[in-house]
């Protein structure tokens, strides 16, 4: 399935949708993998598979904990592949969240097509901005692979325009100025961020993450995004076991199926 | 003569407008820090431009960093090396080393940003003392991330840092070493940006860090040019330096990029020798990819994942290179090259002896490439060469590595 059709089904069914991360190889490639089924299973509408890093500077200690382990572990950027391929093949669309060198390494043209070949629907790019994709936009246009930029509340108006007309699939809006990691509040800048993506025009859905950890959170931000995007929380719920990774993101799931009206701009 | 000279000339036409050396540089960060980067390049090109953030600059380096530095004609190491050798003495500045150059500068547009709070990393903690002294000296907040390894390593200089009023944060994340504090710095400024200003310590990162920390720094090959030109009649028929990140090389290079006929040296650290792959050589070693913002050269393995270095010296210890020096070694202009750690510490024997000058164990890099190249430069030039090396520092905080290595502490001391 595309990220487009999945948005499409969260829409014709008049909610958000809901986007998990949790890392490839983590604990295990395998058990990776069958988290990541389970969290589908569960109820996420997209799959959202970390690429284990050395210097992830986007990331904080729940997510370096868990790839640090997995690198440590023995995952390669095959394992990473691999997953994409496992995940994709049980139904849900599957984007690969990674920072640039490694994607640089493997070569932008060779691992646009193995992504695509393994049934990957396109990349998030923590630390490549538009202005230096110019490898990576005419690669994911050969193999039509979505570009999902990163915006931020301190990007000005300009940027937030030319990042979003350079993305397919979604607009990730990071929530806070900040790493990733679950907080107790969600930001009160996300809705702003939410409103001016929109406001440059692009019909592309919005998606909010940084720091969503429950069932509360994600109605909250269900009620003004187009999806609510978990990490940190969903990964320190798969250290307590599968069973707690199941639990979770029905929560998360049932969350963004009751939101809570939009709180109103003035805050 | 101006004691800082820095500022753009000719050669500084590069980076492009968008920090790019060729495909080296930019910047390769999460778009929550492009604002903050944006403001900080505004900055950097407006205070390039003032007379009086220049004069002030000046005024710094003069009156409380002891610059211009001598270049002082080294007559025994000389007649051992088989060149005329001029030592550029950043040795002798306060703090001891050519990164004061750097922290005031920062420090001075950090205030006239209206950031009240400064952060660093630190390997060893030169980088971190000289920006706690910077901070104290110009008073703002600072706080230095150090590898949690580095911080039992160099308890001496943690102690400095508190003492001139910093927060040292110790990093227990990745390899607890300097690419890692480096790691934490990011996230921090990511959170605290508005308030903050990241004072990076080597000519490197995203734009325009490697453009701004080149331009506080290149004071050393202004100061070194003039200073040969009086002193010889001549330029120098070359210039060499040790290679980390590359700030005290690229200061030291930058005055002398237009002046074809001198030849420029870096030194790389070789650690146990290129074959080992013990090292911290990322541009004789390495290959091209991102690190910490910029395109460069680095150390990193099949799947783009940082490979740790290896160095006897701390401050040469880092897996990449700032993107001028990649530049620099793409088009030819440069020559680099990697010295071991017995080599260095064969020549921080040899200066100590001949000079009674103890240098930092980077600083004896450039001196140990250099005695190797001199042979080569002889034969080319029919003739004694003429060299300027750059001693980015001096070597007390290196005396317990020293010690060892030559075995002149007691057994109880090591």
């Amino acid at each position: 399935m595309s990220v487009t059709a999945a948005f499409d089904r969260a829409r014709a069914e008049g909610r958000a949708a809901l986007v998990a991360y949790l890392p490839a190889g983590y604990p295990s490639v395998a058990e990776g993998i069958e988290a990541m089924r389970a969290v589908v299973a569960a109820g996420a509408d997209l799959v959202e598979v970390g690429l284990p890093y050395s210097d992830p500077v986007m990331d904080g200690p729940v997510i370096q904990r868990a790839t640090q382990a997995a690198l440590g572990a023995g995952c390669r950027t095959a394992d990473v592949l691999r997953t994409v391929e496992a995940v994709a093949a049980a139904g849900a669309p599957v984007v690969v969240m990674t920072y640039w060198n490694p994607v640089e390494r493997y070569g932008v043209d060779s691992f646009a097509r193995d992504l695509a070949a393994a049934g990957g629907a396109g990349l998030i790019t923590p630390d490549l901005i538009p202005d230096e994709a110019g490898e990576w936009l005419a690669a994911a246009d050969t193999h039509d692979l979505d570009r999902i930029f990163l915006v931020s509340p301190s990007s000005t108006d300009a940027r937030l325009a030319a990042t979003v007309a350079r993305c397919r699939g979604f607009v990730y809006a990071t929530a806070v100025m900040g790493v990733t990691g679950a907080r107790e509040q969600t930001s009160q800048a996300a809705p702003e961020l939410v409103r001016r993506v929109r406001a440059t025009g692009t019909t592309l859905p919005v998606g909010v993450g940084l720091g969503v950890r429950d069932r509360a959170q994600a109605a909250t931000v269900a009620g003004y995004a187009d999806a609510v995007i978990v990490g940190s929380a969903l990964v320190d719920a798969l250290a307590s076991g599968p069973a707690r990774l199941t639990e979770l993101t029905a929560d998360l799931a049932a969350g963004i199926r009751t939101p809570l009206s939009p709180p109103p701009a003035s805050i | 003569m101006s004691t800082a000279g820095h500022g753009s000339d000719a050669a500084g036409q590069r980076p492009d407008a968008t920090g790019h050396w060729g495909r080296f540089g930019g910047r390769f960060v999460p778009e929550a820090l492009v604002a903050a980067l944006d403001e900080l390049a505004d900055a950097h090109a407006a205070a390039m431009a003032d007379d009086g953030f220049r004069a002030e600059f000046d005024a710094m380096l003069r009156e409380y960093a002891n610059c211009p530095s001598p270049l002082y004609e080294a007559r025994r190491l000389s007649e051992a090396v088989g060149a005329r050798v001029l030592l550029k003495r950043e040795d002798l500045n306060h703090t001891g080393a050519h990164k004061v150059r750097n922290v005031l500068g920062q420090a001075l547009l950090a205030r006239r940003m209206g950031k009240p709070r400064v952060i660093a990393e630190t390997g060893a903690g030169q980088h971190g003392v000289a920006a706690a002294t910077a901070a104290a000296y110009l008073d703002l907040e600072c706080v230095v991330y150090m590898g949690e390894v580095d911080t039992r390593r160099q308890a001496l200089n943690v102690a400095r840092m508190r003492m001139l009023g910093a927060t040292v944060v110790p990093v227990d994340t990745g390899s607890r070493t300097l690419k890692d504090a480096i790691n934490e710095a990011l996230r921090d400024w990511v959170t605290n940006v508005d308030k903050t200003h990241y004072l990076l310590g080597t000519a490197a990162g995203p734009h325009p860090f490697p453009a701004m920390v080149r331009d506080f720094v290149r004071g050393i090959g202004v100061e070194a040019r003039e200073q040969c030109l009086v002193a010889t009649g001549a330029l120098p028929d070359a210039v060499t330096a040790c290679v980390g990140g590359g700030s005290n090389a690229i200061g030291a290079f930058h005055a002398f990029l237009d002046d074809a006929p001198v030849r420029l040296y870096g030194f790389e650290a070789g650690g146990d020798g290129m074959a080992t792959g013990r090292h911290a050589a990322s541009l004789t070693g390495g290959a091209v990819g991102v690190l910490h913002g910029a395109r460069t050269y680095l150390l990193q393995d099949d799947d783009g994942q940082t490979v740790e270095s290896h160095s006897i010296s701390a401050g040469l210890d880092y897996p990449a290179v700032g993107p001028e020096h990649a530049w620099l070694h793409a088009t030819g202009r440069a020559d680099y090259r990697a010295v071991t750690d017995a080599e260095a510490m064969e020549a921080f024997a040899l200066l100590s002896r001949t000079e009674g000058i103890i240098c930092a164990i980077e600083s004896a890099h450039a001196l140990a490439g250099t005695m190797r190249v001199v042979p080569e430069l002889a034969a080319a030039l029919g003739r004694r060469p003429t060299v300027v090396v750059t001693l980015s520092g001096r070597g007390d905080k290196d005396m317990t590595t020293a010690g060892t290595w030559f075995g002149l502490l007691a057994e109880g001391d090591r």
